[in-house]
């Protein structure tokens, strides 16, 4: 708890706000007709200066098809993601390179992202023969280079070495060496551990917040390792089928989570300490449905041990932790200017009382 | 929705469970480029009826290629140099070709990692099922498919008779998981060899996949050998675990003793590097490097290199697996101090 109050400063604008955006794909037509893919329904969200924003789910959620979005290769069909105000899919030319060079991506897996005939050295480089304005000499490039290898833990003598010579931890850090070139001000870490070896990373894992603590670098952290998520982050969006219906502070989800949904979701996970195990895991029945024709109403009613007949007809409106019957002790330190820290589920029937099994004997 | 008990791991059945699975001094070869390097070196453990043993460790320790060649699946490039394995008394290692066949699938099943590239994908599922059927006990087709339906009903397959005739990219990958567990239980075999068995899966239907693998193992006495990298699954899961690094076996023993006090410096700092529970944004430990490549294994304890502990006995000396506590054993020179000692950094060798 305190480390999360420490690195809360007050005043801290929103970085990035996405708005009601919704993208959806054509594909070939479904058992029901139905050719349009919702991979995202109008998602909502916001990250803030310094800030690790986790986003958890299970595969097929739209967690990359929102990474790709706010990396501008996806275009949404409507809503807005904004940077500092800046719409980028409204800019051109130079205005969309300076905003690109904002927001930088790590990628899962560091055999396939690294190109196997560059050096190390050319692979962190390369985004400034796009971005000339950045270092316009070479000195400058050099110097800036070594900097980079020494910041993520390589050796300036590194740079010669092609990506085979490294080992996967290593080639995670040329990665994040490669996104840092730019001096982004948001990084999307796409599973940026999940290739990796536990004993290695826990190396990543540090030198990624080191990084944040020195340079201030906001992140978006994708994972479907709850652990590591409730390690780096501050605050945690859940998505299922398109849609986040939980967000809150990283210890409201994982400690008291509201939806159903989250509530399984940490049962499930296994966890290693003994301790720390429901007495009774909440084992969901069936597998997520597909996205192509989502259930009507709530799109967890499937799935769902609370769900009743208005499930069926009604999208779930949000709640809060409040509205769901909770007493929640008012935490004025934790609110920050533009940004909901509220903690919100979109569900009809929010739990009551924190997880666990009693909530599920209902 | 379901309730169930998470996993009890308890040291106390262990001794009255009969062994199933007897693997000893296992050595395995792989020939490369550069010439034969050693993957699996000295590997031994004891699987035991109606229990979960846990092989452990990180990719490339070897893990996977111990129980390819207890199960008599290595690559061409690979082959064993020496041990035994043996199941229920008869060493699979030394068994011809025919006496191989008849115990695959009847004694002795395995359920890979990649549903998906393991089925065939141009017969439906109840085909690959009933084959075990056919072969074995000479079934004809008919029947094969009424026992294929049994069984996908078994592994909790909805609507089994009409998804019967599905092909394999019909299905989920959470339920291709279950047709192959499916696979490997269809004669009822003593030892299930289960290698990563969820790790292409979402949390919530891992969870599903270890209540059927732990179900089926209860109904049929069988010993599991569950290969994994995760410590939690193992943690939940397993009964005994044995943790392996660089082709060696670095400690085993009962789950809850070994990650309650591990006797080797690896197995402390793996369950350091995992993230429970820490303080937001606090440093892990992590270990230093990264495991040797399998050329270039060092003389003396394979660890060495990354150990906080390690001395000049560990240059010269490679550590012997030996007991260091009733029904545990591990290789290390120092896994005595590391029995009353907290952190590492309280050893003075």
């Amino acid at each position: 708890m305190t480390a999360l109050l420490d690195r809360t400063v007050a005043d801290r604008p929103a970085a990035l706000e996405v708005r009601d955006v919704v993208k959806t794909f054509h594909v070939s037509r479904s058992a029901s007709g139905n050719n349009r893919l919702r991979a995202l329904d109008g998602i909502n969200l916001s990250v803030g200066r310094g800030e690790t924003l986790g986003l958890v789910g299970e595969s097929g959620c739209g967690k990359s098809t929102l990474a790709r979005t706010l990396m501008l290769l996806e275009k949404p069909d409507s809503g807005s993601v904004t940077f500092d105000g800046q719409d980028p899919f409204s800019l051109k030319g130079k205005d969309l390179l300076s905003w690109r060079r904002r927001v930088q991506m790590v990628f899962q897996d560091p055999f396939a992202s690294l190109n196997a005939r560059m050096t190390a050295g050319d692979i962190i480089s390369e985004p400034w023969a796009t971005h000339r304005g950045l270092h316009r000499t070479s000195r400058e490039r050099e110097a800036r280079l070594a900097e980079l290898l020494q910041l993520v833990g390589l050796r300036a003598s590194d740079a010669r070495k092609s990506p085979q010579e490294f080992s996967g931890g290593q080639r995670q850090r040329i990665g994040i060496a490669r996104a840092l070139a730019l001096n982004p001000e948001l990084i999307i870490l796409d599973e940026p551990v999940s290739a990796l070896d536990l004993s290695v990373q826990a190396q990543v894992l540090n030198l990624l917040n080191d990084l944040q603590q020195q340079l201030g670098v906001s992140y978006i952290f994708i994972s479907h390792d709850l652990s590591v998520v409730r390690h780096v982050t501050d605050r945690v969006a859940v998505m299922y089928l398109g849609r986040i219906i939980e967000t809150g502070t990283t210890e409201d989800v994982f400690e008291r989570p509201l939806h159903p949904y989250t509530a399984a979701l940490m049962s499930a996970s296994p966890k290693l300490d003994p301790a720390a195990r429901p007495a009774e895991r909440i084992v969901l029945k069936g597998e997520l449905p597909s996205p192509l024709d989502p259930p009507s109403g709530c799109r967890f009613r499937t799935r769902c041990w609370k769900a009743q007949d208005i499930c069926a007809a009604e999208a779930p409106r949000k709640r809060t932790a409040a509205e769901a019957g909770r007493t929640v002790l008012p935490m004025p330190a934790l609110r920050r200017p533009g940004l909901p820290v509220e903690h919100l589920a979109e569900c009809h029937f929010p739990l009551a009382v924190p997880a666990g099994p009693d909530a599920a004997r209902e | 929705m379901t309730m169930t008990s998470t996993a009890e791991t308890s040291a106390g059945r262990t001794a009255a469970c009969p062994v199933v699975l007897r693997v000893e001094g296992l050595d395995v070869d792989i020939r490369t480029p550069a010439g034969t390097v050693r993957a699996v070196s000295n590997a031994g453990f004891e699987a035991r009826a109606g229990q979960t043993l846990a092989l452990l460790g990180e990719s490339g320790c070897g893990k996977s290629m111990t129980a390819k060649a207890v199960a008599g699946l290595l690559d061409p490039v690979a082959h064993v140099a020496g041990g035994s394995a043996e199941l229920e008394g008869r060493d699979l290692l030394r068994m011809t070709p025919k006496q191989r066949r008849k115990v695959a699938g009847a004694e002795l099943g395995i359920v890979f990692q990649d549903a998906l590239t393991a089925l065939n994908p141009v017969y439906p599922v109840g085909v690959q099922l009933g084959e075990a059927f056919r072969i074995h006990h000479g079934a004809s087709a008919a029947r094969a498919r009424e026992q294929a339906v049994q069984l996908m009903r078994r592994v909790g397959i909805p609507e089994p008779e009409s998804r019967v005739n599905a092909y394999p990219h019909q299905f989920s990958g959470g339920m291709r998981q279950r047709i192959l567990i499916a696979m490997a239980v269809a004669l009822s075999p003593r030892l299930l060899i289960a290698d990563e068995p969820t790790t292409a899966l979402d949390v919530t239907v891992q969870a599903q996949i270890m209540d059927l693998l732990r179900s089926l193992r209860e109904e049929g006495d069988m010993a599991v050998v569950l290969i994994t990298h995760d410590l939690a699954v193992v943690a939940e899961e397993a009964d005994d675990v044995v943790v392996m690094y660089a082709g060696t076996v670095a400690e085993q023993g009962p789950v809850g003793q070994v990650f309650a006090n591990p006797r080797h410096p690896y197995t402390k700092g793996l369950l350091e590097s995992v993230p429970v529970d820490a303080e937001r944004g606090s440093s892990l430990a992590s270990i230093p490097g990264s495991p040797p490549e399998l050329k270039n294994i060092p003389a003396g304890c394979v660890y060495q290199d990354r150990c906080p502990l390690a001395q000049a006995v560990c240059r010269q000396e490679r550590p012997v697996l030996r007991e260091v506590a009733p029904g545990r054993r591990a290789a290390c020179h120092f896994s005595d101090s590391l029995a009353t000692a907290s952190t590492l950094e309280e050893i003075q060798p």
